[in-house]
């Protein structure tokens, strides 16, 4: 019970807060908000146990992503407002995919049913067999780093590229950019 | 804004206060992953939010003096060597690409030692990245100015 009232709670918290994402007018006021929006998600995660996606979500999703978003706006002219733009499209998809994403809803499987498919297929094995084989408690990093090591190794290696696009795009004197920049401005 | 930001007292004081502490939160957090929740990503990303936080109070000058950016880009690619490295290891121990196993005489501490080198890898890779993302979104405003 307990638990379902915090779910509830939260969870009517994120939709006031996406209600004024909506709202606001801002960038920066923008910015804010979907930090708060990762946070108050990292807060159900730690309600549904899963501590693990809570402090990745806390550290990548309110903390670094907050403070690249803050530099990104910071950077673009000021007072500049954009005029409507015809919202009608974009109201008739909103509205398609939410009623796809009503009508799966029937069909996922319960929260927490030990019976839906991601619970039956390898995960019995790993949660039984780790503990004693590697002596860690922490299932999460046996998985992560051991028996699918080949994945987290794919991943250090995606946020190492992503890191070097942005670095040979955004440093300017890898590309000598600056003097292009100038030469530019002056014709 | 930033001259704003540097000159005022309350800010550098709680920042100087609070590097220290938010590092060894992020030692804790990388060393600590087996036994608790945490792990080398999450550790690179409080470890560098302690040297964004520095860079964006003292200027972004002083954060290249504190971590030079050729350095951070060599570390970048150190984690990431460090990684695939205890893979090529495991094979020139008779093992196959990424099997902790062979790391030590029993399977299981090798797990441990392969668990943590890796950890540490992808630790120092995010924690470099997120730095040099910073570095270039920050300086790249200068620039442009």
């Amino acid at each position: 019970m307990n638990f379902l009232l915090i779910n509830f709670f939260l969870i009517s918290l994120l939709l006031i807060t996406t209600f004024f994402i909506f709202k606001s007018t801002s960038l920066i006021g923008i910015v804010a908000l979907t930090g708060a929006f990762t946070l108050l998600c990292s807060a159900i995660y730690v309600n549904l146990d899963a501590v693990d996606v809570a402090f990745t979500e806390a550290a990548v999703g309110s903390g670094i992503s907050t403070i690249l978003m803050v530099m990104a706006a910071a950077k673009l002219p000021e007072g500049k407002k954009n005029k409507l733009i015809n919202l009608f499209p974009s109201i008739i998809l909103a509205i398609s995919i939410s009623l796809v994403l009503i009508l799966i809803i029937s069909n996922l499987p319960l929260l927490g049913d030990p019976n839906a498919p991601i619970h039956l297929h390898v995960v019995p094995e790993y949660i039984k067999e780790s503990k004693d084989f590697f002596h860690i408690p922490n299932v999460v990093t046996n998985i992560l780093a051991s028996y699918r090591g080949f994945d987290t190794l794919g991943e250090t290696i995606v946020i190492f590229t992503a890191g070097l696009g942005v670095i040979v795009l955004l440093t300017s004197n890898t590309l000598n950019r600056k003097t292009k920049f100038k030469n530019k401005e002056k014709k | 804004m930033r001259d704003k930001i540097s000159s005022s007292p309350v800010l550098s004081v709680v920042s100087k206060v609070l590097f220290a502490p938010i590092i060894i939160f992020g030692l804790y957090v990388q060393f600590h992953g087996d036994y608790g929740p945490g792990g080398g990503f999450q550790a690179g990303v409080i470890v560098a939010a302690a040297f964004i936080l520095y860079s964006m109070i003292f200027g972004l000058a002083k954060g290249e003096t504190l971590v030079p950016v050729m350095v951070n880009r060599y570390l970048m690619c150190v984690g990431v060597l460090l990684y695939a490295g205890v893979g090529i290891l495991s094979i020139f121990l008779d093992g196959m690409y990424l099997d902790y196993n062979v790391l030590s005489t029993n399977p299981s501490s090798g797990q441990h030692i392969g668990i943590i080198l890796v950890e540490l890898g992808v630790g120092i890779t995010v924690a470099t990245v997120m730095i040099a993302l910073y570095h270039s979104f920050a300086s790249f405003q200068e620039s442009h100015e």
